[in-house]
């Protein structure tokens, strides 16, 4: 059997559908089979998982896993290689569900205990723990830009799962193993261990393997002697202890060593996949940090180089061979957006940088080409990059303009998963910022309804965006806008944010009713239709239980109120506001007595209409008093602010 | 300020780049400028306190810049050769540290440098040799069946030869002929190489006096050596049990062996005919043999065989107990050696067959190649007056010869300069250790062998020279010759990395 199947992948299938499966899984579990045949089953079956995914599925179906664990039991080191081996094959499958390592609790720790037997143990063992132990999306994991992280649930559990079982201390050593394929599999397992988790990262960098600490021997297989796939695996390791805390972002092996070695990973003469690879850990290592960015940004023309990544396949492949021209577009797909990824990254937060990308030839077609391909992941890195970008005063006014880049943005908008959503919802925001020309044309094309509609969302960082969105988009508008935006969201729809439970919602609607209540005809217009749910709200929250920050912004609305023609009639028919406003005036913070103070210069300015009998009102209920006590103050606004408000009383 | 490169008679008032022949990247713009007055948008600009690294590599002709360690890119392709690192300043008082590589550099240039030695070792692996149905591995076979052929390694040359379905284009014969005459050689024994290669190449020799020449000379080393048949034979020793011959540890007196060894240096006297030639100096020979073998080492018995009458050789003799001395103090440890190897053999063999044992050694010293000489004990001549005067009338044959091939064929200097040389080495006492030493190493002999064996080939019309030799000599010619027309590549590439 071993013979007919080996390299024939239908010979395989109709072993499987002869029903060899659980004959050999049989033999294999027989105690009284003896070491050779079972250890031949074990061969067998390894055989078969090698080929298609149907293969494995079949496999698993018939409960391979258990037996083949069971397995390692045996004191025959040949039949547990053997049955390692064909676990290997199987994890490795992307059909097999990881959690089936660790369904028995015992697993682990035996293959921790057989690390040592032999060096095929050790390199299967650690290629199993680095298939199982994997984050799902783990490339969109490795870029979180977004508020909101896209861990799966079960990712960080297996990472404390094997470190809670020694993995660092078994594994480590394997480093230093003669052979290659040992060195290299341990490699990777640590490279996923440390992903994202700061308790594996900060327990490496202080293990020591023959009077070595880890990092330095990563820095050594990032020698560029060694071959490629040591060089960007060990990077890998660097990068994410580097992310997870464990190694500063000033440290020479990362600015000198490892972001060196991840650019050259992008160059044209590299592999494909290495190519994305590179690109991508290289993205996540700089995003953060301006420091690194500016690196990078100047390292061997890494922008220009990445330009090279739309440029595949170079030539389009005959259409007669599907495969090719199948395998060349996923490629491409990859390429893309692996590029995407790291102009975002670079373009974070220097200007400098953003303009070099965008100067670089055809950005802007390629990110608007980009927002509207096919592949998600392609349109997603797409908008990550036309964020970042987006963040560019200079570049909203010009290139953006020019290229129109709001029409595909909100194409992307429409019907897009969640991941997406996000991003170019906060790229929307930048957008409808009111230096920027592209707002006419956004708020022309529907995007209230849309944002309106994000505001109701499940997803915390939609409704995040869609009301700041809604913020910038009402900041120094006309009325026609206030008004469609008002009805658009409706006052229901109003409140409901207003009471949400993250602040930074509610933060951002206070400051969308702030900037919808400016120029006093507007602030007249809108408190006559909806003043007395405002004044409800605005005393809800002076009562509530809220930070420095959320009370300042509403004593500001308080004060835009204030400054209205008829709306001032609102505060000052309302005793309860008044009182509020006076406690505010003597509170300990600055910040809020300021804001208040700012109601009161509004309320008792002498020029308008019925100021007198504001001011008389107001001395009535103590606030003079507190004026003069603040005109004493040693916090020179504070100080200046009073003495203002009480020549008015003067005049 | 400009960083560059510039060839010889560049304008060195201008910054570099700026004319022909010159190249620079520019610290206010940070362009890079390639013999042109308008730069190229390049790296970012460099001010004070940065440090630029400028790297030219001679492989792909290319320069690359750096700054405070990190590498801007390639600036500039297809440069020509000859090019010096150049900075030109042009504000008043601006201030540059030069570093060549006398301190670290910033930028890890060992690593860049690693990863283009591997590159090309990589493109020599990889190098396509256009494999038609096992062409390669037949030319390959040929040349290490010519190989083997060629320096005689017949029952090697044989097996190898029928296991790859190869024919020999000599006859065995005839290698195995060779093969003698470069064992003899090897083993130092020249008097009978030279012999042996008039019996059976009888005008070889007539027709090459030159070589014949360089052979005698080394002949005559080989008698200071104590090494050539002809003083070997007049050594008082059997090849047995001289001190110069390789095998002879096994026949070393350990203490409780000397009777045993006292009677073989008896019989192989006797049976070698030559005992008469040694007249009181033998008795005393074997009588200190004799009277030594309860417990006395070796070393004295040497020394009491040294009572030379020959007055000019007296400092000779001071040295040789000098010798005997530093021997018995330095090198005991592995003498120790050589004891403990002697007792385990001899002890099994014991007194019985001990005599017969050596007939057979005897035999086989004819064709066993020994190329080592024992370094233990160096004595002129091994030791022997009769050998000392017989290599002194060989001394003067030999000039003789040298005048007569003077008269015949002209000056030839290289001949003298051998004649010299090997005559030096009676001016000091301790030949071995002289500044003219190293004639008397054995692997002196290799040049010689191989001389000869070339011309016995070259008298069958076989090449000269094995091809694989060739090979090797051509690849390292190659190396050369690229080293001077300024083809980096070959700075990470020797002959020997492929040679284990």
């Amino acid at each position: 059997m071993k013979n007919a199947v080996i390299g024939n992948n239908k010979q395989k299938a109709n072993l499987i559908v002869l029903g060899a499966v659980p004959r050999l899984l049989y033999l294999l579990q027989q105690e009284t089979s003896s070491t050779e045949l079972r250890t031949e089953c074990a061969v067998v079956l390894g055989s078969l998982a090698m080929g298609t995914e149907n293969n494995v599925k079949s496999l698993l179906d018939c409960h391979i896993i258990p037996a083949l664990l069971q397995g390692l039991l045996s004191p025959e080191l040949k039949f547990i290689e053997a049955c390692l081996r064909c676990l290997r094959t199987i994890f490795t499958s992307p059909v097999t569900p990881e959690e089936l390592l660790y369904a028995d609790a015992t697993v682990i720790p035996h293959l921790m205990a057989l690390l040592s037997r032999s060096r095929y143990t050790q390199e299967y063992i650690c290629q199993i723990f680095s298939h199982c132990c994997k984050l799902r999306h783990w490339h969109s994991c490795g870029f979180k830009s977004s508020p909101q992280p896209l861990l799966c649930a079960n990712g960080p559990d297996h990472q404390t799962i094997l470190f809670n079982h020694g993995a660092v201390q078994n594994i480590a050593h394997l480093l230093s193993s003669t052979s290659y394929k040992v060195r290299m599999q341990a490699l990777k397992c640590f490279s996923v261990l440390a992903f994202e988790n700061p308790q594996v990262s900060m327990t490496l960098v202080n293990v020591l393997v023959d009077g070595e600490l880890l990092p330095q021997i990563f820095v050594k297989m990032l020698q560029r002697d060694k071959p490629i796939e040591m060089q960007l695996t060990s990077a890998k390791c660097l990068t994410y202890m580097c992310r997870a805390g464990a190694i500063r972002t000033d440290d020479n092996c990362i600015i000198l060593k490892t972001l060196p070695t991840l650019v050259r990973m992008c160059n044209k003469e590299r592999l494909l996949e290495e190519r994305v690879e590179g690109a991508e850990t290289l993205a996540y290592l700089i995003e953060t940090d301006v420091e690194l960015q500016r690196i990078a940004s100047i390292t061997d023309h890494l922008i220009a180089m990445l330009s090279d990544y739309f440029k595949y396949p170079s030539s389009v492949s005959a259409i007669t061979d599907i495969k090719r021209l199948d395998h060349d577009l996923k490629h491409a797909h990859e390429l893309r957006q692996a590029a995407f990824k790291l102009y975002a990254s670079l373009g974070a937060n220097d200007e400098d940088i953003r303009k070099k990308i965008i100067e670089t030839e055809n950005m802007m077609d390629r990110i608007v080409n980009g927002l509207s391909e096919s592949s998600i992941k392609v349109r997603l890195s797409a908008v990550r990059c036309l964020h970042s970008l987006s963040r560019s005063v200079q570049q909203l006014r010009t290139s953006f303009q020019d290229h129109a880049v709001w029409k595909p943005l909100m194409k992307v908008l429409q019907n897009a998963p969640d991941e997406v959503l996000v991003v170019a919802s906060s790229t929307l925001c930048n957008l409808l910022l009111e230096f920027s020309p592209s707002k006419e044309p956004i708020l022309e094309s529907g995007a209230i309804e849309l944002l309106c509609s994000l505001t109701q969302s499940e997803n915390l960082a939609l409704r995040v965006n869609g009301i700041w969105a809604l913020m910038n988009m009402a900041f120094q508008a006309e009325q026609k806008i206030k008004a469609d935006i008002l009805r658009g969201l409706s006052t229901e729809q109003l409140f409901q944010l207003l009471s949400d439970s993250d602040v930074n919602v509610l933060m951002k609607t206070l400051g969308l009713l702030r900037n919808l209540l400016s120029t006093r005809p507007h602030i007249d217009q809108i408190m006559s239709t909806h003043g007395k749910q405002i004044m409800q709200a605005v005393t809800l929250i002076l009562e509530g239980e809220h930070n420095i920050e959320v009370k300042e912004q509403t004593l500001c609305i308080l004060a835009n109120i204030a400054d209205g023609t008829t709306a001032k009639e609102l505060i000052m028919t309302n005793d309860d506001i008044l009182q509020k406003i006076k406690y505010y005036m003597s509170h300990s913070n600055a910040k809020l007595q300021l804001a208040a103070m700012f109601c009161i210069s509004n309320l008792i300015w002498n020029e308008e209409e019925g100021s007198q009998e504001r001011q008389d009102k107001l001395r009535d209920i103590g606030i003079v008093d507190i004026l003069h006590k603040l005109s004493q103050s040693s916090d020179p606004n504070l100080c200046d602010k009073a003495k203002t408000a009480l020549q008015q009383y003067l005049a | 300020m400009g960083i560059g490169l510039s060839a010889q008679g560049v304008n060195m008032n201008r910054l570099p780049g700026w004319d022909k022949h010159s190249y620079g990247y520019h610290g206010d713009d940070g362009h890079s400028f390639c013999s042109s007055g308008t730069g190229q948008p390049y790296g970012p600009t460099f001010t004070t306190g940065d440090v630029i690294g400028c790297c030219v590599n001679l492989i792909n002709n290319t320069c690359f810049y750096t700054k405070n360690g990190h590498s801007l890119g390639i600036a500039f392709t297809d440069l020509p050769p000859n090019l010096y690192p150049t900075v030109g300043l042009q504000t008043p008082g601006e201030v540059v540290d030069a570093n060549f590589g006398q301190h670290p550099f910033v930028f890890d240039i060992e690593d860049y440098m690693r990863e283009w030695r591997t590159k090309i070792q990589a493109q020599i692996d990889r190098f396509p040799i256009g494999d038609r149905e096992g062409e390669w591995q037949t030319m390959i076979q040929k040349m290490v069946s010519s190989y083997l052929v060629h320096h005689g390694y017949c029952a090697t040359a044989e097996a190898f030869a029928r296991s790859t379905d190869q024919t020999v284009l000599e006859e065995l014969a005839s290698i195995k002929n060779r093969q003698r005459i470069q064992r003899l050689v090897l083993a130092g024994r020249m008097g009978e190489a030279i012999e042996t290669t008039q019996q059976l190449y009888p005008s070889l020799l007539e027709r090459n006096p030159n070589l014949l020449f360089s052979l005698k000379v080394r002949q005559f080393i080989e008698m200071v050596n104590g090494t050539d048949s002809e003083v070997r034979c007049l050594g008082g020793h059997s090849p047995k049990s001289q001190d110069s011959y390789p095998v002879s540890p096994r026949s070393f007196s350990s203490p409780s062996m000397s009777p045993s060894h006292g009677m073989n240096i008896h019989s192989l006297a006797t049976s070698k005919g030559s005992s008469t030639h040694f007249s009181g100096f033998e008795s005393s020979c074997s009588n200190g043999v004799i009277s030594n073998k309860a417990h006395q080492s070796y070393c004295h018995i040497k020394h009491q065989s040294t009572s030379l009458n020959v007055p000019e050789l007296n400092n000779i003799n001071v040295s040789r107990s000098q010798q005997v001395n530093s021997y018995t103090s330095s090198d005991v440890d592995m003498e120790t050696d050589h004891y403990s190897n002697g007792v385990a053999e001899t002890s099994s063999n014991g007194f019985l067959n001990g005599s017969s044992k050596h007939d057979h050694e005897m035999e086989e010293c004819d064709t066993e190649m020994e190329v080592d000489s024992n370094h233990l004990r160096r004595q002129l001549c091994g030791g022997s007056q009769a050998a000392i005067e017989r290599m002194i009338h060989f001394g003067r044959e030999l000039q003789a010869m040298s005048e007569q091939l003077r008269r015949e064929c002209g000056k030839n200097t290289t001949n003298k300069k051998m004649l010299k040389d090997a005559f030096s080495l009676l001016a000091y006492s301790d030949p071995w250790s002289s500044p003219v030493g190293n004639q008397l190493d054995p692997i002196q002999r290799e040049p010689v062998c191989s001389v000869l064996n070339s011309a016995i080939l070259e008298t069958h019309n076989l090449p000269k020279q094995p091809p694989l030799a060739l090979a090797m000599g051509q690849a390292s010619q190659c190396l050369g010759l690229m080293a001077r027309s300024g083809i980096g590549s070959c700075a990470f590439a020797t002959v020997e990395d492929y040679l284990h």
